[in-house]
């Protein structure tokens, strides 16, 4: 039992990694990017190719996938949602969800439809373990995944309270418009966080690949997966995403000990609860205003505290 | 009708309008009768085209005219067939089971919209998503599917295969002859103002006292019974069901790309959309992956550079309205000002 608690939290640590691309770009421009899944897919059949053609190792590959991905977010902010963003708020899901179609099936038609995983190009540390007191076995990728990922969360934390270029990131996020008032070039601003959004893509991606298996239609699952975590987290702070990837973590981990498909179900339940409870209890939309600012979290707090 | 002196007139109906609506009965009494001189292939064929124009219909019916843009809606396709499963199971006839399997699918959805139209935008469409892959997997549970391997409506048997064959094509036929009905009269009665309303600016709507929530609701339970009814009409030319084929996120890539193309939010454009798909199909669905990654290409060209559809440019250019669900402001002399579309 305890194991698998154990094993719950550290999967969490995936989740959190994948979710905070997608909450950061929802935090910043209120878009869904429907293809958040589909680009971390694309970035593990990076480093496969990278790995399985030259042999270079999926860390050292991290070192060109990242600034790749990192350019395809700009791109992406630049050309497919500024300019869909402007037919309405509904232009760009369609936009992007028709761009995951096509990256989905563009993987498929180079990669065919056989699982890869980059496991065997990371040598005894897809298995390696530490053994704690109790005969508990501790996977080394599984805590570095969940290392990763709280540095990811505490970096981007880091990033966007102490540095200029961070808060020209959340004074566009809270209001565009003042922000141009005081000299902050919106697209640039949200150029800039697409294209941090990808490159946490691009690592959550490294270890989608590290981990388990993927298929070029994994990015559907992922994108589940990665929108559940944020949403259970709620609009707090980055932390709130960490929180929300543990327990959907633990959801799966627990609902498989009961049934073989109760993995999938148990994290689909518990997202549906945590739902249900946060739209009566608070009547708060679950990502809605507020995002990663100090002030979004306080005016959580007292919603909470005013409906209790 | 005209307003006061000024020769300034409101007008539904034009003469195109006239028109289509006689091309529209003609179309129906044509397929109607189409099964006497059509070979088997064609008729399943056209049962398809049927069903996509349900599906196309129905997703504008939510994302057109409710703003409500989701990625789930397989879940009812799935449901539609799955409920005709069980309940052709229970005893009961299959043709019957088509449409009693859409009523529960609708009558589920009616609680359903309670959560999920507190979501907005994206969180409502992805959230729908999740509703999906959570429906399929409880599905997958029932003994009687057997998980992923699937079954049959066995029921069907009872019918010789030429008999089944056209009794299909004429349900699909009526049933998205009365969906679409439905949808139409829908749109032109005093809820179809609140529905455009609600399309135009929904907050604008609900200054104006539009009941935002219960109209969106209305759309919501509308779809999801349409699309079930498509799911269980499926079902009954395909016969096998596989929980993992109804319930793929491909069922709404289909209907977005339909809708995109044809025109969102427009009544003649879901059904042009559906028409262009299944035409698209016919050609090119051989391709395999390529048609998809086409679908998907051309479904984001036309959300970048041609947002209104090709139903939503020819009306823009050429001033014209086939199947009117709203009024226009026609004013003397040569300028034509149109308000409302």
């Amino acid at each position: 039992m305890i194991d698998t608690l154990i094993q719950g939290v550290l999967l969490g640590g995936y989740y959190a990694g994948i979710a905070c691309g997608l909450s950061f770009m929802f935090f910043v421009m209120r878009i869904i990017n429907l293809a958040h899944g589909s680009l971390a897919v694309a970035a593990a059949y990076g480093l496969w190719l990278l790995a399985s053609t030259f042999g270079i190792s999926p860390f050292v590959g991290l070192l060109i996938i990242l600034p790749v991905m990192a350019v395809a977010g700009w791109i992406l902010q630049l050309y497919l949602l500024e300019r869909s963003a402007r037919g309405g708020a509904l232009l760009p899901i369609l936009t992007t969800f028709g761009l995951a179609i096509v990256i989905d099936n563009l993987m498929f038609e180079q990669f065919g439809a056989d699982t890869r995983s980059l496991a065997p190009f990371i040598g005894s540390l897809s298995y390696d373990s530490w053994e704690l007191p109790g005969s508990i076995y501790v996977g080394k990728l599984a805590v570095m995944t969940m290392a990763t990922a709280i540095a990811l969360l505490g970096g981007l934390q880091f990033f966007l309270s102490r540095f200029a270029l961070g808060r020209a990131i959340r004074a566009t996020a809270e209001d565009p418009d003042t922000a141009g008032l005081v000299g902050i070039d919106a697209r640039t601003a949200n150029a800039l966080a697409a294209a941090i959004a990808m490159v946490t893509v691009g690592i959550a991606g490294a270890f989608l690949g590290m981990r388990a298996t993927f298929d070029p239609y994994s990015g559907g699952p992922q994108l589940l997966f990665a929108f559940e975590a944020a949403v259970i987290g709620g609009a707090g702070s980055l932390w709130g995403t960490l929180i929300g990837g543990i327990v959907l973590g633990l959801a799966q981990s627990l609902g498989a000990q009961v049934h073989p498909q109760g993995f999938l179900i148990g994290g689909h339940a518990v997202f549906l609860a945590v739902l249900f409870a946060r739209l009566f209890l608070t009547g708060l939309p679950f990502l809605g205003k507020g995002g990663f600012s100090r002030t979004g979290l306080a005016k959580i707090r007292a919603a909470i505290r005013s409906t209790l | 009708m005209t307003l006061g002196s000024n020769g300034i007139s409101i007008e539904r109906w034009t003469r195109s309008s006239r028109l289509a609506l006689g091309g529209v009965a003609i179309a129906f009494a044509l397929f109607a009768i189409a099964p006497m001189a059509l070979g088997a292939g064609a008729i399943d064929r056209l049962t398809a085209l049927f069903i996509y124009v349900i599906l196309a219909a129905m997703w504008n019916a939510l994302a057109g005219f409710g703003g409500l843009v989701s990625v789930g809606q397989q879940v009812f396709f799935g449901l539609g067939a799955y409920f005709t499963i069980r309940l052709a199971d229970a005893g009961l006839n299959p043709f019957l089971s088509l449409f009693a399997a859409a009523l529960i699918t609708g009558a589920i959805s009616l609680p359903l919209s309670f959560v999920m139209l507190r979501l907005k935008g994206g969180e409502f469409a992805i959230g729908m998503w999740v509703i999906s892959a959570l429906t399929h997997m409880l599905v997958n549970l029932d003994r009687l599917i057997q998980g992923e391997t699937g079954t049959s409506l066995i029921s069907l048997n009872i019918y010789d295969s030429g008999t089944r064959r056209v009794m299909i094509y004429w349900l699909s036929l009526v049933s998205m002859a009365a969906l679409l009905g439905m949808l139409f009269a829908l749109l032109r009665s005093r809820v179809g103002a609140a529905i455009q309303a609600i399309r135009d600016n929904e907050d604008a709507a609900t200054s104006l006292g539009v009941r935002v929530l219960a109209t969106k609701r209305l759309l919501f339970v509308l779809a999801a019974f349409g699309i079930a009814v498509a799911g269980a009409l499926w079902l009954a030319t395909a016969t096998t069901f596989q929980p993992k084929t109804y319930f793929s996120v491909q069922w709404t890539a289909y209907m977005i790309f339909m809708v995109l193309v044809g025109g969102i939010g427009k009544f003649e454009g879901a059904i042009l959309g559906a028409v262009l798909f299944f035409v698209i199909e016919t050609f090119f669905g051989a391709m395999g992956v390529w048609y998809l990654i086409g679908l998907g290409a051309t479904a984001v060209l036309f959300s970048l550079f041609l947002p209104l559809g090709l139903w939503g440019e020819i009306e823009r250019r050429f001033d014209l309205r086939l199947l009117p669900v709203g009024y226009r402001v026609k004013l003397p002399g040569p300028a034509k000002i149109q308000w409302n579309q």
